[in-house]
């Protein structure tokens, strides 16, 4: 349901651009943090705020891949298939989820509670194969691993991203994106040995040129 | 050649992403620098320095920055592209989430340079780890008065915007960058009017990549020689290259324009056991591959060039002898069909043929014809799209069968899995030596 609380922050994003449209993307984010996908309810709102027509909503709403049209449940998963994740594993990752949840690309388990998708390269091929949970990174997945992750999330367990804070649900982080911003900037790992690789190298060579100097 | 942390020279400080800690290392120290000179030496800074976007194209930053015209009247505005949605690149990422703060200061010093006093950051929705990070950049920034009215006591005032698209990798092309955060659906504008005349609002706008603006804070700090003594001529500075595929190390290794890919390879822990290269890719999968015979050259955008391919993303995937040419093609171009915008019908119609019929090669079904086909289709899009995407699409299977044609000629009757055990490319432990199922 869209509050009235809902429609005062869609008011708020739309003020922060020279031009309202510009918040459309920002407020169907907001509405699938409300409602869990974006909703006949939801578009109308965001017509109302920016003063355009329902149509032209759905009309950006159907062109972006983030937005659904019926209820993801508790935890959004995607399992990255593009070439360098797929051919490193991603494939065998994909199956092996697609099984536990019983799902099928684009859509919900078998409970509800999840939504499976295939996604596309994620920027983070370093750390292939990618899994993402409510789009926060799960990196260097295995099969088993992934099936372990989402048995966690089901038995409601403390999960945490690899690169990022403690999972919450895909209406969290939809909301996180509706801001563009939350209150976990100070959580959670940001930088990993993979994102250190060549600092360390560089940080030997430093070492080691300072050895052959001294000498 | 020596491997050159810059952007990511502290990122093992566990605090760099805050502002006392990005302080720490001598952060904001150019942006006191800029505010004291006039706008347009800054131009000339980056102009003399080099600096070639990052974004893909390598286009001159700088010379970018001078069409914006001056004193016309109109608000201007800085858009970065932080879309990163090309596979293979993945290196705009963990700048934004490892070092906010250097992408916050160059943000602030080109708007200062270009006179715009309104940016926008316009990252990819997938990515709420880089999104907080810019966000909390962003706001430390504005509480330390580095962003917001007279700044620093100069006169110049800046409001910046982090934006967080949808999904969309055509969002990445920049003028479908501009519709998307105009609140349209991401579909790429007629040039010209190029956006430094007419972009965001129609307003004089520049639209660059993280990594350029990361660089702009290193420049104007240490200045044109400094810069310039790294890489060549034609490609000075450093990039940050993100190495990916069957190496040993895969990650982020910040090195002088000018490295090669072996000594890249090196630095990665070379491949795997038992593995050599079969093909890498230098920048991106809309960037033609490379073979080992082209391990020696310089990773420089006209060395790129020279070979047939480009530098783009400088983001190299590296693929051992277990993968399959045609199943890799035949996965980027599903990739080009679910992206293209349906704008054009070279690009929206074509890359839906192609890859039907490259499907039929990855399950073994393939004919000699329809290499053929193949061919002709690729012609039809290439420079006949409305924007690059549809290049793109058009690139992997001729730059594959310039080297692999006999592994097409082998999909005609035997499929990609047969050929190549898909087993044998995954990385999980043991999965190469053992073979096993997991
Ligand atoms: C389909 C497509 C996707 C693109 N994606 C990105 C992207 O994600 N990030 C980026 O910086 N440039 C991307 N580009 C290139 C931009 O259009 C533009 O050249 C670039 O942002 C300019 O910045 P630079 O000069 O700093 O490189 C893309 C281009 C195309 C055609
Ligand atoms: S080339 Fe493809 S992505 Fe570009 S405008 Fe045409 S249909 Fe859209
Ligand atoms: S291919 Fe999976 S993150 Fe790039």
């Amino acid at each position: 349901m869209i509050t009235d609380a809902m429609r005062a922050e869609m008011r708020d994003l739309a003020d922060r651009y020279p031009s309202s449209r510009s918040a459309l993307l920002p407020m169907l984010h907001m509405v699938q943090s409300s409602d869990d996908q974006v909703t006949q309810e939801g578009i109308a709102a965001c017509a109302e705020v920016l003063g355009i027509t329902e149509a032209e909503v759905t009309a950006v709403a159907t062109f972006y891949t983030m937005y659904k049209f019926s209820p993801v449940g508790k935890h959004h998963i995607g399992v990255c298939i593009n070439t360098l994740c797929g051919l490193l594993g991603g494939d065998a990752v994909y199956a092996k989820v697609a099984e536990r949840l019983g799902a099928t690309h684009n859509g919900p388990s078998a409970d509800g509670n999840f939504w499976l998708e295939r996604i596309e390269c994620q920027a983070a091929c370093t750390h292939a194969p990618v899994m993402t949970v409510d789009w926060e990174f799960m990196d260097d997945v295995t099969p088993q691993s992934a099936v372990d992750i989402i048995d966690r999330l089901a038995a409601g367990e403390e999960v945490w991203s690899t690169r990022g804070p403690k999972i919450r649900d895909f209406q969290a982080t939809e909301r996180t994106l509706g801001l563009a911003s939350d209150e976990l900037a100070t959580e959670g790992n940001c930088v990993d040995e993979k994102m250190l690789a060549g600092l360390i190298v560089a940080r030997q060579q430093a070492r080691e040129q300072r050895g052959s100097d001294n000498s | 050649m020596k491997l050159t942390p810059v952007i990511t020279e502290f990122w093992d400080d566990p605090k760099l992403y805050t502002l006392d800690g990005y302080r720490s290392h001598g952060g904001y120290q150019a942006l006191a620098k800029a505010l004291k000179t006039d706008p347009d030496s800054i131009i000339t800074t980056v102009k003399d320095s080099g600096l070639r976007g990052r974004g893909g194209a390598g286009f001159p930053t700088g010379l970018k920055w001078s069409f914006v015209p001056q004193n016309d009247g109109k608000p201007h505005y800085l858009v970065v592209n932080a879309d990163e949605s090309e596979p293979g690149a993945c290196k705009d990422i963990p700048i934004m989430m490892a070092n906010p703060h250097a992408l916050v200061e160059g943000v602030i010093i080109t708007s200062y340079a270009i006179r715009a006093n309104h940016a926008f950051i316009y990252i990819r929705g997938e990515v709420p780890q880089a999104i907080r990070k810019v966000a909390y950049a962003v706001a430390q920034a504005r509480e330390a008065g580095l962003i917001g009215k007279n700044i620093q006591g100069s006169g110049f005032d800046l409001e910046v915007t982090v934006h967080a698209g949808a999904g969309a990798y055509i969002c990445g092309e920049e003028t479908a960058l501009l519709d998307s955060l105009e609140g349209f659906r991401g579909q790429p504008r007629l040039k010209p009017p190029f956006p430094a005349v007419a972009g965001l609002y129609a307003s004089p706008t520049v639209i660059n990549n993280v990594e350029t603006i990361a660089n702009i804070p290193y420049i104007i700090d240490r200045g044109v020689d400094w810069f310039r003594q790294f890489g060549t001529e034609k490609s000075p500075g450093f990039k940050v290259f993100a190495v990916s595929g069957h190496v040993k190390r895969p990650g982020i290794y910040e090195a002088p324009l000018g490295i090669t890919m072996r000594e890249l390879l090196d630095y990665a822990g070379g491949l795997r056991d038992g593995s050599e290269v079969k093909f890498w890719i230098p920048g991106g999968s809309s960037v033609p591959m490379l073979t080992a015979e082209h391990l020696d050259l310089p990773l420089t955008y006209e060395s790129m060039a020279e070979a047939g391919t480009m530098l783009g993303t400088g983001t190299p995937m590296v693929f051992d002898q277990t993968v399959s040419v045609v199943k890799a093609v035949t996965r980027w171009l599903e990739f080009y069909k679910h992206e293209s915008c349906g704008k054009c019908t070279p690009c929206r119609e074509g890359t839906y043929w192609i890859t039907g019929v490259l499907e039929k090669f990855e399950h073994g079904h393939g004919t000699v014809g329809e290499m053929e086909t193949l061919h002709t289709l690729c012609g039809q899009i290439a420079g006949r799209s409305f924007c690059a995407l549809g290049d793109a699409a058009a690139t992997p299977y001729p730059g594959a069968m310039k080297y692999f044609a006999n592994e097409f000629t082998a999909a005609t009757h035997t499929s990609a899995d047969e050929q190549f055990d898909p087993i044998k490319s995954y990385v999980f432990a043991g999965a190469v030596t053992t073979g096993a199922s997991t």
